[in-house]
């Protein structure tokens, strides 16, 4: 399993806007199909960590990647919310964001 | 061979009559030691460590948190080291963050693709939070599972789903509940139950006196 | 390259959530406790076992119980990692049957 190894290091900071990639890829992947090719915004930084990607065949999990918490409002995944403010939060890699409008 | 169980609570079925991988699980443990890969000790730790591991640990520090605020900040400032305080051994978790509920705010855990849980602290998740019907309600219809376990929200409260995908491990710290003010600590942390730290429901509410 | 079995989050079609419990039975606490053995050791990490689940068949993996997901995960790695073969768990496992009495 990875650990925080240092403090953030990545591109992006609490509060940006961000944009999941969809990629369709085999392999190990912790970034779920529903938040992908959705855009919310990041909650927290949570600091740099063995790439799971690469754990789980073996690997020595390296480069390390920034893991952040992002916000989705649920509607906006989802498509309808049952409330207006609920929201989504998942745990995902930078190698899977792209800064959004 | 003996079989090393350790919970009086632990179900014994007649070997034979086990399904193909429950058996399998004899002959890779009987293998593993003949081997040394394992002994049994290593075996034994396990099974002692996670008996140890149970809500009671989490409603210990939910109930030191909302009776004691200097408590309640180094509890969600650096929860680990906080747990080292109330002598809750969390070293083997690996990032540990606590999501303070509030009256306009409530967290609900899920982990969707598999079924992690913040294990070291609150022991083995319970069947439903590892099935497939909560695994896939959970990010898209809490408030449904929420009524389920008897919490209804109105709108103007914030449902905050978060999945674990990665390695944080979330524990939900419930609200007081009103009117519990002259209880001592160990009343309040039987108001804390464990489904409440996962986020599915509140606190239980303090009884009203006689 | 579909949707994983595993990535579950948002399916549509879910129903109540089952809230009643099981009390572990004697195998279920030793699949726990080697799992967590070997991860301690250092053997293996909970990395590859997610992925070993979510490499199984897919009518296999909504069949299969919790723990009897593990234990398939666990034989899984072990071979990939050359430490146990599938044959000798089969002859090991038969040895115990005889033992156990057949049903």
């Amino acid at each position: 399993m990875g650990r925080a190894v240092n403090e953030a290091s990545g591109r992006f900071r609490p509060g940006d806007r961000v944009r999941v990639r969809f990629e369709d890829r085999p392999g190990h992947i912790r970034t779920p199909w529903y938040v992908r090719g959705k855009s919310g915004w990041v909650e927290r930084v949570y600091g740099d960590f063995h790439n799971p990607e690469s754990l789980a065949y073996g690997g020595d999990g390296l480069p390390t990647r920034t893991l952040y918490l992002v916000a989705f409002n649920q509607a906006d995944v989802f498509g309808a919310a049952e409330a207006p403010k609920d929201k989504v939060l998942v745990d995902i890699y930078e190698h899977w964001l792209d800064p959004a409008a | 061979m003996s079989d090393t169980h350790g919970s009086e609570q632990a179900l014994e079925h007649p070997k034979h009559e086990l399904s193909y991988y429950a058996k399998r699980i004899y002959a890779i443990r009987d293998l593993l030691l003949e081997k040394g890969v394992l002994d049994e000790k290593d075996i034994q730790c396990q099974i002692e460590y996670q008996e140890a591991r149970s809500p009671a640990n989490g409603a210990k520090l939910v109930a030191r948190a909302w009776t004691d605020p200097a408590f309640k900040a180094r509890l969600i400032a650096d929860p680990k080291a906080a747990c080292l305080e109330m002598g809750i051994d969390a070293t083997s978790i690996n990032e540990f963050v606590v999501l303070e509920n509030t009256e306009k705010v409530r967290h609900v855990v899920v982990c969707t693709l598999c079924s992690c849980y913040p294990r070291p602290i609150l022991g083995r998740p319970p069947d439903w939070y590892k099935s497939f019907n909560y695994r896939q309600r959970a990010v898209n219809d809490p408030r449904g599972v929420m009524r389920e376990f008897g919490l209804t929200l109105s709108d103007d409260v914030e449902v905050r789903v978060h999945d674990s995908t990665a390695d944080i491990r979330y524990l939900v710290l419930p609200l007081r509940p009103k009117g519990t003010e002259t209880l001592s600590q160990a009343d309040l942390e039987k108001l804390v139950t464990r489904d409440s730290m996962i986020g599915v429901m509140d606190a239980l509410p303090a009884l009203p006196k006689a | 390259m579909a949707r994983g079995h595993h990535d579950v989050g948002g399916l549509p079609g879910a129903g109540p959530v089952d809230q009643t419990e099981h009390v572990l039975s004697d195998w279920e606490i030793l699949a726990d406790a080697v799992n967590q053995a070997l991860t301690a050791r250092g053997i293996k990490r909970t990395d590859e076992m997610r992925r070993a689940r979510e490499e199984m068949d897919s009518a296999t993996y909504r069949d299969m119980t919790y723990y009897e997901r593990w234990i398939a995960s666990i034989e899984t790695i072990l071979i990939e990692k050359k430490i146990l073969t599938k044959e000798e768990i089969d002859r090991r496992l038969a040895a115990f049957e005889k033992k156990w009495g057949e049903p």
